[in-house]
């Protein structure tokens, strides 16, 4: 118990009760009925955004690497999940298990893709991660929009092109272009969502604080002074981004089961966009602040949703002013000084009453 | 002398680089023997740093071999070359500055640590066990370097000197043969000179290695090195004792002018 609570790990330690707590107080509002069945929708996916995230963050903030297809890495987890979870519907009909191996399932495919990419890419120096990443996301999308997928007796079959898939008897289609997966068996929950967080935390913490985490930060601050000691930096990067791209695959397939609709565009590049987003805005290489910061910006437009057309307008504006809040010293003292005034005014208040 | 019995640990036999058509250096030949200080000075872009450069093969040599205890490392990476015992310092500070005084010297002992991923996020006890191993050597190093007190800061957030040292201690960190030390006293007052001299020799006794220097302050080079060899236009241009050099009218003219 010393060395969770000393000054190394403290950081640590409380994001993780930050999420067991959030877990327990949701929980209880959800079972009496106090949570609406808006933020009830909301669980699953703010849990599968935040572990993208996460992972978003080891690639941008700890590696040092501008990633802008993180959405893309979790279309491919999240699709690898639907055709898993529907060709083992009848084989395990136990949701748990099935959950499980489909995430692990994800997480294993988009690490696979993220590794085919990085083999060209990390060698080189400067945003060209970034371009192809993009480039990635893109692709992945326009890819799984034109492929049918269905399964009968016989197996798989895969075509590009509409309506040609011949199933057999008892055949059933996974997938269907840009309609996407439809009649998915909703077997996500939010325990798996915490769950899933904490593992998430649990491997980019321990990773970050081993031999390899001191290589990634290493390479991130000095490329040369790294060699000169003799880190290889292509793979030490590389597996930064291998680690990032599983976690969004884990993420992509939960948040697939999620829905009982799955479509291409759920993962588009705005998508990317916002969870960089999440991740600068809540810090660079800061874990807990990736996780407050998605949880309310996600939430935020929900909120706002009584303002109509103008939430977006809000929602900008409020971003905006986090933003200079959190990072500019000017702003940061101006909003100090006015709640230093404000009590001040407060304790004067008080003593004058008195 | 005692260096003649020995084997070298550093042998450079007629090293050179072209750069396209410019020659930056030529016809190197250079010898370092176990435990001793050997300086390397010169003009301003004379080719120092690039020699530092061709040792830790940042830069592909165009000609002639290096030779670190008799094996051949002209076709190694940089990676390799480290982990053969060849370790430096840069004459611009290059430390991990958004990490914390220790991790900069953990980092340095990456290639003595052999776990793999998988050991370091599932917490196997082989982590814990490398882990204590190194962080008791790390912080041994930074009481010899005196910084033992800034462990928990950022390297970023120490003053130059302190930074200075820093890079010494990853460097030794790496378990080298041969420390190859770029500049160490660059802005330094002469106090902190004197005390880096001391350092430099308590090094060399206390880690019984070989030390190769490049330094431009004459009262470092001439009171620590014994031996020192003279580059200008990428050319060697003397080799000897302090005294030797000192009295060299080439080296005179080389830095004078006539």
């Amino acid at each position: 118990m010393k060395t969770i609570f000393d000054k190394k790990h403290i950081s640590r330690t409380t994001t993780y009760l930050l999420v067991i707590v959030a877990y327990i107080v949701l929980t209880i509002l959800q079972k009496t009925g106090n949570l609406g069945s808006l933020f009830s929708g909301l669980l699953v996916p703010v849990c599968c955004f935040i572990v993208a995230g996460i992972g978003l963050n080891l690639n941008v903030g700890i590696s040092g690497e501008l990633n802008l297809g993180q959405a893309g890495f979790m279309s491919v987890g999240g699709f690898t999940g639907v055709i898993v979870s529907g060709a083992l519907s009848t084989m395990i009909p136990n949701g748990i298990i099935r959950l499980i191996i489909v995430i692990i399932c994800g997480a294993i495919v988009a690490g696979i893709f993220g590794y085919l990419i990085g083999i060209p890419v990390l060698k080189l120096q400067g945003d060209y991660l970034a371009i192809v990443t993009l480039a990635f996301g893109q692709i992945i999308m326009s890819l799984i929009n034109n492929l049918y997928i269905g399964i009968d007796k016989n197996g798989f079959q895969v075509s590009f092109i509409n309506n040609t898939l011949e199933l057999g008897e008892g055949g059933r289609v996974l997938l269907s272009g840009p309609m996407g997966a439809n009649g998915i068996d909703r077997i996500a929950t939010f325990t798996a969502g915490i769950i899933l967080v904490l593992v998430a935390l649990a491997i980019v913490y321990n990773l970050m604080y081993s031999r390899n985490g001191r290589a990634i930060m290493a390479t991130r601050d000095n490329r040369i002074a790294a060699e000169s000691i003799g880190i290889h930096v292509a793979n030490t990067k590389m597996l930064a981004f291998v680690t990032s791209a599983s976690l969004a695959g884990a993420a992509g397939a939960l948040y697939g089961m999620n829905f009982s609709t799955l479509m291409p565009l759920n993962f588009d590049f705005n998508s990317s966009i916002l969870i960089l987003v999440y991740v600068v805005l809540g810090g660079l290489g800061n874990m807990k602040g990736t996780i407050i910061s998605t949880a309310i910006l996600m939430v935020l437009p929900e909120l706002l949703r009584s303002l109509q057309n103008y939430r977006m307008i809000i929602y900008a504006i409020i971003l905006i002013l986090i933003m200079l809040v959190s990072n500019n010293a000017t702003a940061k003292e101006k909003i100090s000084g006015l709640f230093k005034f404000l009590k001040k005014n407060k304790a004067e208040g008080v003593e004058a009453n008195e | 002398m005692s260096e003649n019995n020995k084997a070298p640990i550093l042998e450079v036999r007629d090293l050179g680089i072209d750069f396209g058509g410019l020659t930056a250096v030529n016809d190197l030949n250079l010898t370092v023997y176990p435990e001793e200080i050997v300086g390397l000075i010169g003009p301003n872009g004379a080719g120092k740093t690039t020699v530092f450069n061709l040792l830790t093969k940042v830069y592909q040599p165009t000609r002639g071999t290096i030779k670190l205890c008799g094996e051949d490392i002209g076709k190694m990476t940089t990676i390799d070359v480290s982990k053969a015992g060849i370790a430096r310092t840069f004459q611009n500070i290059r430390l991990f500055m958004n990490m914390s005084v220790l991790d900069n010297v953990l980092c340095g002992m990456h290639n003595e640590t052999k776990y793999s991923p998988f050991t370091g996020i599932l917490r196997l006890p082989k982590y814990y066990s490398q882990e204590k191993m190194i962080e008791e050597r790390a912080i041994q190093l930074l009481d010899i370097m005196d910084l033992k007190d800034d462990m928990d800061l950022m390297a970023g957030n120490l003053p130059y000197g302190a930074q200075r040292r820093l890079e010494i201690a990853r460097a030794l960190a790496t378990s080298p043969k041969l420390l190859l030390l770029d500049e160490p006293a660059a802005g330094m007052n002469p106090q902190e000179t004197e005390e880096l001299m001391n350092t430099i020799r308590f090094v060399r006794d206390h880690f019984k290695i070989a030390i190769l220097l490049i330094e431009h302050d004459m009262k470092l080079v001439m009171g620590i090195c014994e031996k020192i060899t003279v580059l200008n236009f990428g050319m060697m241009l003397a080799q000897g004792t302090p005294d030797e050099i000192q009295a060299n009218p080439e080296v005179v003219k080389a830095y004078l002018g006539e």
